[in-house]
């Protein structure tokens, strides 16, 4: 075993060629591919999960968008085109379930894919987190790193209203013995970061203020030194509003994995 | 004679108002249905549950407790009054007085009456500080643009009429109780009641047949002022207070992220995928399919149900990011384009033998522009927002399916994303094959194991 020094990243086709199966498939989505800030998100997951010895794969380059921003934007031909390509990949497999950091590939496998022939048991990552600290395979206490820090949790629309998880994300930050403050607008009220519904890739239309910065005065306003986020895109808005405020320096946008991988010296 | 022509007027006036209401009610039952079908799925039993608790119970008003409280005194007093209605209805056909006092104790009269009058009151109250915050406080979503013209004035009409009918039930109960003390024979004997008691002295120095005459005009304005209610609600937001139980009961139940699949493309996407395909009746479809929503015909009948029950509160589009921040989207507009255009197209059916003869309009456009759609963030905090459970989001997304699909309008950027996604597989244009990069890096990573934690086999 000359290989346990390395961080594990198997891929499902290593895995079958091995005559291995995995308990989970973590689907990385295009974000944590592609996005050099939210590959390290990523990174904390997988150093978590090898962290923890969970039994999972990735699909590596056999993974594709799940076809989200397409559907969203109208273009409901490609939405299906990439759906079936997915699930035809994904049965092949005969994956039973999918964890993923993303709340719009959460959204959309979960929910969406059964109507197309692909149905998965579905976890967020807050929710997988969340398990592996009840089940007491993850422990975060005696980590300093966030002890007494005030942390405020900024609610992806796609996991919270679409999906009605608001507590995960919660339990997870408060494991961390962090002190949660909760902006005025949050949960089933939570206002969006302007992201959703494919606008991550367009410029906003006509207005008076962009969406995320009316979101990241809300969030700085708590005095909170880091936003907790669920969502590549959340990330993304939230962290252009703090350098568009000038804040990079006082306040961190962190994603969940995040916080427990540095809680934990990962 | 007097009295035979009275219970003949009123006769007439329920006619009337009957006729009316039957006309309005046919009327919109075929503008919803001017939707297409929609399978209703889930629980029947959490159906009733949330009609029980949203359209009767009222919960998500209460969200903001205080206009919860007053908004529910309204609706309690609008329902338990209509039982006081019935024996003014009883009376009117009958000619009698307070029919109910003869059948039932007069104790038991004497305190639903005035518990009624106790609803009145809290109506009044209500519906005063209502306009007050209406019109005094401006509070913002009542006066966006939307709002301007009919629908600021339907809101304080339905308002002013309330007090109106409130005021005539006080008047008609206080002048009745001095002319019970007068000993008018055609007043029966049942004392004052708990409200109007003080407003008897105000009457008390006419004479017989003037308290006569108030009393009549009051029962007359009352009574006839609920029948041009009830048939004045049917143009108005009002109709909420019958839409929003079907409403709540037909509401989606399935997560709120989650888009219906459409079939019509799937048949397309399988044959192009190579894929086999199951059920394709392409014999007898001559019609070829149109994607997605550009008018109320192509929206679904629950869609247009959600239109006619919106009472323009405008607490979705407060809570839109995209309004928040000054862009031109606002959900409660696109549930009253809905409606407005459902209106004119059933007219336009209506006046052309029952066949709708194109009119040269469309819901896309004409009412509802492609900057309005493109400015959602699908984030349903409006759908969240909505007190009966309307789903604007529902609509705005079938409409940007016409854009995309049937218009091919979507922005640039977007048609980048379709390219990058159809070549990359990602919507960045990056390579796919670098998408597996990120890992081949971090294998060549050594483990760092935490200190605090053992392997866990």
């Amino acid at each position: 075993m000359t290989d346990t020094n390395f961080l594990k990243v198997p891929t499902m086709a290593e895995m079958v060629e091995q005559g291995k199966h995995p308990e989970v498939l973590f689907w990385v989505g295009c974000a944590g591919s592609y996005d050099d800030r939210y590959k390290r998100v990523i990174t904390a997951f997988v150093k978590i999960l090898n962290e923890v010895n969970v039994n999972f794969a990735v699909l590596g380059p056999e993974e594709s968008c799940t076809g989200d921003p397409a559907r969203r934007a109208g273009n409901e031909f490609l939405f299906q085109m990439q759906a079936m390509q997915n699930i035809e990949v994904l049965n092949a497999y005969e994956i039973k379930k999918i964890v993923t950091a993303c709340p719009h590939c959460f959204n959309t496998i979960k929910n969406e894919y059964p109507a197309l022939g692909g149905n998965y048991d579905v976890v967020h990552h807050s929710e997988f987190l969340q398990g592996l600290i009840d089940e007491g395979k993850l422990s975060v206490d005696g980590g300093e790193a966030f002890k007494g820090k005030k942390i405020t949790f900024h609610d992806s629309c796609y996991l919270g209203r679409a999906n009605d998880i608001y507590q995960a994300p919660r339990t997870v930050i408060e494991a961390l013995d962090a002190d949660l403050v909760e902006m005025k607008r949050c949960k089933k009220n939570g206002l969006c970061c302007g992201a959703g519904g494919a606008q991550m890739f367009k410029e906003p239309e006509q207005g008076n203020k962009d969406i995320n910065i009316e979101r990241t005065e809300e969030a700085i306003s708590t005095g909170a030194e880091v936003v907790a986020a669920g969502c590549p895109f959340c990330m993304t808005m939230i962290s252009d509003g703090i350098k568009n405020k000038e804040k990079e320096k006082d306040v961190k946008v962190m994603d969940l994995a995040e916080l427990v991988a540095e809680s934990k010296g990962l | 004679m007097i009295q035979i022509v009275q219970q003949l007027a009123f006769v007439a006036a329920i006619g009337f108002t009957g006729y009316l209401v039957t006309k309005r009610a046919t009327f919109i039952y075929k503008n919803i249905f001017l939707g297409k079908d929609v399978e209703i799925k889930g629980d029947q039993q959490k159906r009733l549950g949330n009609m029980f608790r949203l359209a009767f119970g009222q919960q998500k008003m209460f969200d903001r407790p205080l206009v919860g409280l007053m908004h529910f005194a309204v609706y309690a007093g609008f329902l338990l009054i209509n039982i006081e209605v019935l024996e003014i209805v009883l009376d009117g056909i009958t000619g009698q007085h307070r029919i109910f006092a003869n059948v039932i104790p007069s104790s038991i009269y004497h305190f639903i009456v005035s518990f009624f009058e106790i609803m009145a009151l809290a109506v009044t109250v209500s519906c005063f500080i209502f306009l007050i915050r209406r019109n005094a406080l401006k509070i913002p979503r009542f006066h966006m643009e939307e709002m301007k013209g009919w629908p600021y004035r339907d809101a304080n009409i339905i308002l002013y009429a309330e007090i109106i009918l409130m005021t005539m039930l006080f008047s008609m109960n206080a002048s009745d109780a001095v002319l019970q003390q007068m000993g008018n024979e055609h007043y029966p004997i049942v004392g004052t009641f708990v409200i109007s008691q003080f407003l008897a002295p105000l009457f008390s120095g006419l004479s017989e047949t003037a308290l006569v005459a108030v009393e009549r005009t009051a029962w007359w304005v009352h009574i006839l002022g609920i029948f041009a209610f009830s048939v004045y609600i049917t143009y108005s937001k009002h109709l909420h207070i019958f839409l929003a139980f079907p409403n709540t009961y037909f509401a989606k139940m399935e997560p709120k992220g989650k888009m219906e699949n459409m079939e019509s493309v799937t048949n397309e996407v399988k044959i192009m995928l190579g894929m086999p395909v199951e059920n394709t009746d392409q014999g007898d479809s001559d019609e070829m399919p149109t994607f997605g929503a550009k008018d109320v015909q192509d929206l679904t009948w629950r869609n247009v149900m959600n239109a006619y029950s919106c009472t323009e509160c405008g607490r979705c589009t407060s809570q839109c990011p995209a309004n928040i921040t000054g862009k031109k989207l606002s959900p409660r507009k696109v549930m009253m384009d809905v409606r407005d255009r459902a209106e004119e197209i059933g007219k336009n059916r209506d006046a052309n033998g029952g066949t709708f003869q194109d009119d040269g309009k469309m819901l896309y456009g004409d009412y509802i522009s492609k900057e309005e759609l493109m400015a959602c963030t699908s984030c349903n905090a409006c759908a969240e927002a909505c007190p009966i459970n309307i789903d604007p989001l529902g609509i705005i997304l079938e409409m940007r399916r016409y854009v995309a699909m049937e218009e091919s309008g979507t922005p640039q950027e977007w048609n980048m994303v379709f390219q990058n996604i159809e070549n990359n597989q990602a919507p960045w244009a990056f390579a796919a094959s670098d998408r597996f990069k990120w890992g081949e890096e971090l294998r060549t990573q050594e483990v760092k194991k935490s200190d605090t934690d053992n392997i866990k086999a």
